[in-house]
């Protein structure tokens, strides 16, 4: 039975490296198979340079640049680029001591949530070289995928030509990487990190190859490292030499990441470790062909997305981003895009959001071919209506929502909520209600006016006195008089927010001689020695 | 020579007349009708009494969403809401446009929606696409979903409409403040309606009391004669 041999307590001593070929195979079942493991040592900077690049500011290359976590005891390095460990910048040390080894060191924090889903987009990218494809481990040491190439390296002209096709499509990407190919996974995984370029390892030559690796290659914790070390086990050689009796009593307790005789088995093929890769993301897109090239696609639209809805309804699926694409005779591609707010397999509401969007289709000569792609879709269960019947809340407003902002695009409809700053203008944030509505706001108890003039309008004024309210002031090419007035009403800038020079603001509220009520203010204080006389604006009216 | 007109019976008719339209003192509470439409027309752009009218009709516990129209003109001359001047304040959903034809078909969108609470459009001038059957539109639909809508209509002429109440707007001095007979109190305002189905139109001070959400309206008429409410652009 194979499953005896898994249990590394009841197997014999593994022979020394110097047995004979065809007696390992015998007894190393699981090296049949071709695995590839590619390591991205320096993922995380370059995934955060690449976004920084395509938002139009990219870091300098000679500029020290580190990426940082939150520690037990402040920051902690956690990917530097090549002028920060040139710099003598090294990963896991704390920020602090390493800004003292390098003053002019630019820190950012690890974006370690966004890393994670790029490895994973990056795994299932790599699903054009074959079919099983997994992320292998993403840490301050670097990013790691892992692909089982078992039969498909000779569509690509060979492993050779494969690991080069790789890297070349990687860098593409501006990430760099080292890869190697081996018959177990421990193997390619130690040859990516310890090995030589772009390395292959055939079934025979595995434990020969293996002997002279460090014992980092294994894949184990910190802690059992530093335990071989003081027992002077430095390769995978020579803790193959051991006894096996003796170390399977040592690390009888041991889990699989502190047990270097397990790791040792899963290297050289004594123990399974297929790959288990996550399945591909289900994807939604139907298509609409037709006889002979049209320049509308409108009629087709309820169609599609009634057959988009069935497809998305079946896995329980709603969309979230929708992609409409025509396909012109002439070989020219357009498309339109809408999303939705919540989850939507709705076909009516699907249909509306492509309303007015569709005249700005080039559709040239005609087009024969439409799909309907939902290329963004989240899962969404079946909601049953209450007991007496009514539907339930949000789906309605959710719709609103979509089709307002397809039409007007989502920065047009927006929503405010209050935070906690004294600041007028800061006492909002205005979010798209893309992006969900925020909780009902609570009011407050001070003098505010209900509209807000964003920004303020400059108004001159005509003082009693240089410290009290305006007489009148002119605003809009109108005389306004002062009836009435309350304040002032002081508000300091925020020191923590403001630049220096920022002077404080009096608030007064007017009555005039038409009666409205004004909430206007003078920017700081005659003599306060932070530029010229102070202005007076207008920043809001009261019912 | 000319024919000497009868005072007697021209007057006689006159007073009749007044008792019948109410343009005296009016006798009752006017109510907006609330699941429909209602215009709003405010004398000046840069006051916010018509804001703060619509404000003052929304219930105060409102759990529902308010969507809040704007063309871009109303936005630059009057203003955005803001939501710390409001004792309790309701959720806003606002929405920018630029034309009155989409600040019409959004209101429309919003009031086949009976997840709001109310639909508040801003307007901009006479557009001529704010006609009778817009608002017979708008009017209906508000009804049929049982949707509040308000339309505020600055810098405009009150033409044929098909709302169920039509008010005009204006600031009135404030109510004297509790301990400061300088300052600005609560606010008031002048209240016109003009045109309402099933009431009596008349004018009325309304005093707004911002901390219990009450309105309410003096049935005592100004003492002064009804100003010309001048329709004046920014």
């Amino acid at each position: 039975m194979r499953g005896e041999d898994k249990l590394p307590v009841l197997s014999p001593a593994t022979a020394p490296p110097q047995d004979a070929p065809s007696e390992s195979r015998i007894k190393a079942p699981y090296r049949a198979r071709r695995i590839l493991s590619v390591h991205m040592q320096h993922f995380a900077m370059e995934r955060w340079q690449r976004t920084l690049t395509r938002q139009g500011d990219a870091p300098p290359e000679d500029v020290p640049q580190a990426l940082a976590t939150e520690g037990p005891h402040g920051r902690i390095i956690y990917a530097t680029n090549r002028a920060a460990e040139a710099a003598g910048v090294h990963i896991n040390a704390r920020a602090v001591d390493m800004r003292a080894l390098c003053p002019d060191l630019k820190l950012a924090y690890a974006d370690i949530g966004g890393d994670t889903r790029a490895l994973e987009a990056l795994a299932l990218w790599a699903r054009r070289w074959c079919p099983w494809t997994a992320t292998d481990g993403l840490s301050s040491s670097g990013a790691g995928l892992i692909m089982d190439t078992t039969g498909s390296a000779h569509l690509w002209g060979g492993e050779a030509a494969l690991l080069r096709e790789i890297e070349e499509r990687l860098s593409h990407l501006g990430l760099s990487s080292t890869l190697a190919i081996a018959p177990t996974h421990g193997a390619a995984w130690a040859l990516a990190r310890f090995g030589a370029v772009r390395e292959t390892c055939s079934a025979d030559a595995l434990e020969q190859r293996m002997s002279n690796m460090p014992t980092r290659a294994l894949r184990l914790t910190a802690d059992t490292l530093l335990l071989l070390k003081r027992l002077g086990l430095k390769s995978v050689g020579d803790l193959a030499a051991v006894p096996r009796l003796s170390l399977a009593r040592r690390f009888q307790k041991a889990e699989l990441p502190a047990n270097p005789l397990l790791r040792l088995d899963q290297m050289m093929g004594d123990l399974a470790e297929p790959i288990s890769p996550p399945e591909d993301p289900p994807r939604f897109i139907v298509d609409a062909r037709l006889p002979e090239p049209v320049q509308d696609p409108t009629p087709h639209i309820p169609d599609l997305c009634a057959a988009l809805s069935e497809k998305l309804a079946g896995p329980g699926f709603g969309a979230r981003r929708l992609r409409l694409t025509v396909y012109r005779s002439d070989g020219q591609i357009s498309h339109v895009e809408a999303a939705t707010s919540t989850p939507s397999r709705n076909a009516s509401h699907l249909a509306r959001l492509f309303e007015g969007k569709l005249e700005r289709i080039d559709p040239g000569f005609g087009f024969d071919l439409i799909t309907l792609a939902a290329h963004h879709a989240e899962h969404l269960t079946v909601s049953q209506p209450d007991l007496d019947r009514r539907k339930g809340t949000g789906d309605a407003l959710g719709q609103l929502i979509d089709r307002l902002s397809a039409r007007f695009g989502p920065g047009h409809l927006r929503s405010p909520a209050l935070r906690e700053s004294h600041i007028p203008e800061r006492r909002e944030i205005w979010a798209p209600a893309m992006g969900g509505l925020p909780r009902q706001p609570f009011g407050s108890a001070d003098a505010r006016p209900i509209r807000l003039l964003d920004p303020p309008e400059e108004v001159r004024v005509i003082y009693a006195v240089p410290e009290g309210p305006p007489a009148q002031f002119v605003w809009r090419r109108i005389t306004h008089k002062v009836a009435r007035f309350s304040g002032p009403e002081r508000i300091a800038p925020e020191w923590w927010a403001d630049n220096p020079g920022t002077r404080l603001r009096d608030y007064y509220n007017i009555e005039n001689q038409f009666f409205h009520r004004i909430w206007l203010y003078r920017e700081g204080i005659l003599d306060d020695h932070r530029g010229p006389d102070p202005r007076w604006c207008v920043h809001g009216v009261f019912a | 020579m000319s024919c000497p007109p009868r005072p007697s019976v021209t007057e006689t008719l006159r007073a009749k007349l007044q008792q019948i339209e109410g343009s005296g003192p009016a006798k009752q509470r006017p109510e907006a009708h609330l699941p429909t439409l209602n215009e709003v027309f405010v004398t000046m752009p840069t006051d916010a009494a018509g804001p703060g009218f619509v404000m003052a009709h929304l219930p105060q516990d409102l759990d529902k969403p308010v969507l809040w129209i704007q063309d871009s003109m109303s936005q630059r001359e009057s203003g955005r809401p803001y939501l710390a001047g409001l004792a309790k304040p309701p959720q806003l959903l606002c929405l920018t446009v630029t034309r009155a034809v989409d600040v019409l078909w959004a209101m429309e969108q919003g009031l086949g929606c009976t997840d709001l609470g109310a639909v508040v459009a801003e307007v901009w001038g006479d557009a001529p696409a704010v006609d009778f059957t817009a608002t017979k539109r708008l009017a209906l639909r508000a009804e049929a979903h049982a949707v509040p809508a308000w339309l505020l209509r600055r810098a405009a002429a009150p033409n044929l409409s098909a709302a169920r109440t039509r008010w005009r707007l204006g600031s009135a001095p404030s109510a004297p403040a509790p301990f400061n007979p300088r300052a600005p109190g609560a606010a008031r305002w002048e209240v016109e309606l003009f045109r309402a189905r099933g009431q009596t139109p008349g004018r009325w001070i309304a005093s707004y009391d911002r901390a219990s959400h009450q309105m309410q309206f003096d049935t005592a008429a100004p003492a002064k004669q009804p100003t010309p409410l001048a329709h004046r652009m920014g």
